[in-house]
């Protein structure tokens, strides 16, 4: 016999230890609730014209997108530091880098052109 | 027209059809034929059932990666026929000569040789290689998603396909590589050129964001017990790197294509010049994929070139963490340097010297590279075996590309040389000094593995030293025309005094020709002289990773028992440690199931972008519905695993034992 003879299945199992679900019928309760709460508040924020100026409202319904980003995250797609061996929140991690990279460097890019071509359009754009 | 053939054929008529172009007629004569005899061929041997049973419907992650390069290489003809058809015509085409093809023609064919070697070469070609080896060198016994492998090669095959579809019935795309708007947009584009383009990068995109996947969790999840990920080949390593590139930029190009057709399919406005639509934004954001790509094909040749230097040099790679750590920075970096792509668009001096900066910043992790392979050879036992010689030929022309590419990445320099030969220079010469002998590197190394024997040298160095003169040949003169400030796409020029750049070029592109078809010519003579070149140890160059460790070719399951790893050229600390093959105590193997699901649907989809193409509503309801019908058929079939009983697995191992005494 030879060094080779660790089993397959078994290596399998190892793994197997470490990922089993973290939900419970709490957590998806809570999820959910959170989830229809931040849509029923910017929707309200919408229809009722609470804020005179559209740009607070623009902001503020951004900033709830962006908690209810975490809320599924969080208590439907189950991450945290831990799972996967850290692989999950590694792997966040690094989409937020690239997100934030795409996004901002499109922005940045974009506004010097449009300032430094478009002129015209700039000023009368708003 | 009637309103029925409209229905059924949308805007396909009988005029689609170039029968009045003679060249495309006896393209498509020579082709046709070629296909005829091909079919013949295999039908008068009855090899249809096999290979229905052994390789179309095949989850084998080693038939899948044979028939990735198999698709790469028939491509590399077609893209290659594009390449000698223009240089042809920029050889002749001076002063009151028009040359040979009609400037919509030749804008055609630019856009398709673009098109063809990027997405329908190099990547086959690169996924191909990772298929391949990716699952031997981390002892897996397959991907993660077999099926879901098989499917991304057929998703791939279709967009090919419909690319040559546009040879012979309506056009393809006459914008350059990248279609970009407002040149593609309706208005200017109304023909079907663009149609094929998109539909045909969106079907080919589906299968290289799965394989991207796919691969992703194969190399995070399979690895063989002991390796941990600084134990891991460098060629997994950069595959681990380009998948993730792979997983993170194709959907943007998705989503541009889709805007894209939602501009010319449905009248809005994202990239037109009316209603705040704006081109400038399509360019953005097709460079955000676009630049990744780049390193989405380099960045598994570095590591053919890492495994290639380590074992022809018979030493471990000269400082394996630091080319890890180079190809993360690299990862992270071409995130970062899209901007170059279009400096000249005007987004100003802060805008672009930030871009400028970060563009030169990737010439360090790269240039590290360099001098690891170079110092892993320093006082290694050199074997001059072909794939070496594609790597020291690698050395040399891609430092030469990357300075000019330093050197482009001077946005004052580059206001200059935009959009002229030496732009095209630089890419050729980052491309075919990097991915296209990486390519062969690979093949001629990994050649034994697949087949059982090895190829035939003469010709192989043949086919580097037309590769290696032909490319220098072909490139250098246009550096040259890129100083004098030609510019790219032209197909007719006014001044005679730069007919004899072009010429030499036509030389350089004759000779890279007589080196593909010196790489055919090995591929027979090797097949004819098989039994001289056998390779009955597996292990024919004294390899330092897993998949040396198998018979060549590798049994169907790969490894009997899972290997232990506990060094990073893990066969090599088996080999120096008295490693005995396994005679006895073999158990029943688990296996994924063939199927023709990855066919069925790959085929749907590519029905379903004809009829898009054409506008062939009805037809197109019809597939989309079958696709999808399709597709949730499959989710319900259950029968998708078997078992290799223990005495196969015996008999296949015990023969291997004889063989090996």
């Amino acid at each position: 016999m030879s060094e080779l003879s660790h089993n397959h299945d078994e290596h399998h199992a190892d793994h197997h230890q470490e990922e089993g679900p973290h939900s419970s019928f709490s957590g998806y309760m809570l999820g959910f609730m959170a989830s229809v709460f931040l849509t029923a508040i910017p929707f309200w924020l919408v229809m009722g014209d609470v804020f005179s100026s559209r740009n607070t409202t623009v902001l503020i319904i951004l900033a709830f997108a962006l908690v209810q980003i975490l809320v599924h995250m969080v208590y439907f797609l189950h991450m945290n530091f831990q799972s996967e061996g850290g692989w999950t929140m590694l792997s966040l991690i690094f989409t937020v880098v690239l997100l934030f990279i795409t996004l901002s460097g499109s922005l940045w890019v974009m506004y010097h052109m449009n300032v430094n071509m478009m002129p015209s359009m700039m000023s009368g754009g708003s | 027209m009637s309103d029925f053939s409209t229905l059924i054929f949308g805007r396909l008529t009988l005029d689609a059809i170039p029968y009045h172009e003679p060249i495309l007629l006896i393209t498509f004569a020579v082709m046709a034929s070629a296909v005829i005899a091909l079919l013949v061929v295999l039908t008068r041997y009855k090899v249809w059932g096999y290979l229905w049973s052994e390789w179309f419907t095949s989850i084998d992650h080693k038939r899948i990666g044979v028939m990735y390069m198999i698709l790469g290489l028939v491509m590399l003809l077609r893209g290659f026929a594009d390449a000698i058809m223009m240089r042809i015509q920029q050889a002749i085409a001076f002063g009151d000569s028009a040359g040979y093809l009609p400037p919509e023609h030749y804008d055609q064919i630019f856009t398709a040789h673009g098109v063809i070697m990027i997405f329908f070469v190099a990547m086959p070609f690169v996924v191909g290689l990772m298929n391949y080896i990716v699952p031997l060198q981390i002892g897996a016994r397959d991907v993660a998603f077999p099926f879901l492998n098989n499917l991304s090669f057929w998703m791939t095959s279709a967009g090919a396909a419909l690319i040559m579809v546009s040879l012979f019935i309506g056009e393809f795309a006459k914008s350059g590589w990248l279609a970009y708007p407002p040149l593609t947009g309706i208005l200017q584009s109304p023909g079907v050129g663009v149609d094929y383009y998109i539909w045909s990068l969106q079907i080919a995109g589906v299968g290289t964001l799965l394989s991207g996947i796919n691969f992703v969790v194969t190399i995070v999840k399979m690895r063989a017990p002991g390796m941990n990920m600084m134990k891991m080949p460098i060629f997994t390593w950069t595959a681990l790197c380009t998948n993730i590139l792979i997983v993170a930029a194709f959907p943007v190009l998705t989503a541009v294509m889709t805007l894209l057709s939602l501009d010319r399919y449905l009248g809005m406005n994202f990239f037109t010049n009316d209603l705040g639509g704006n081109a400038m934004m399509y360019v953005n954001l097709i460079w955000i994929w676009g630049h990744p790509e780049v390193y989405i094909l380099i960045l598994p040749i570095f590591g053919v070139f890492s495994e290639i230097v380590s074992t022809y040099s018979g030493k471990r790679l000269f400082g394996y963490s630091s080319m890890v750590y180079a190809t993360l920075v690299i990862t992270i970096l071409s995130y970062l340097v899209w901007l170059h792509h279009f400096f000249t668009m005007g987004s100003g001096a802060t805008v672009n010297s930030f871009f400028g900066i970060t563009t030169m910043i990737i010439s360090i992790p790269t240039g590290a590279k360099i001098f690891n392979w170079l110092f892993t050879m320093y006082r290694g036992r050199i074997q001059f075996e072909v794939p070496m010689l594609w790597t020291i030929g690698f050395m040399i022309t891609f430092v030469i590309g990357g300075m000019t590419g330093v050197l482009l990445a001077v946005p004052p320099a580059d206001f200059v040389l935009h959009n002229s030969l030496f732009l095209i220079a630089h890419f050729h010469n980052v491309i075919i000094g990097g991915v296209v002998f990486g390519t062969f590197a690979a093949i001629t190394f990994w050649y034994p593995k697949v087949t059982g024997y090895k190829l035939e040298p003469f010709w192989g160095k043949v086919s580097f030293w037309c590769w290696f003169i032909g490319f220098y040949l072909a490139f250098m003169p246009l550096y040259m025309l890129g100083f004098m400030g030609v510019t790219r796409r032209m197909s007719h020029f006014d001044d005679p005094s730069l007919q004899i750049w072009f010429q030499v070029a036509l030389g350089g592109a004759v000779l890279i020709g007589a080196g593909i078809i010196s790489f055919l010519i090995q591929l027979y003579v090797s097949y004819k002289r098989r039994d001289s070149l056998r390779d009955e140890t597996g292990d024919p160059w004294n390899g330092r990773t897993l998949e040396w460790s198998t018979s060549s070719p590798p049994p169907k399951y790969n490894f009997a028992f899972t290997p232990r790893v506990y060094d990073q050229d893990a066969w090599w600390h088996m080999k120096s440690n008295g490693f005995k093959h396994a005679t006895a105590g073999f158990m029943a193997i688990h296996m994924p199931k063939n199927t023709a699901a990855g066919m069925v649907i790959s085929g749907l989809s590519a029905a379903f972008g004809f009829a898009m193409i054409w506008h062939m509503w009805l037809i197109g309801g019809l597939t989309f519905v079958a696709l999808i019908a399709a597709i949730i058929i499959h989710t319900f079939n259950y029968k998708r695993d078997y078992y290799i009983p223990a005495e196969e697995v015996e008999q296949v191992e015990s023969k291997r034992t004889e063989v090996l005494a």
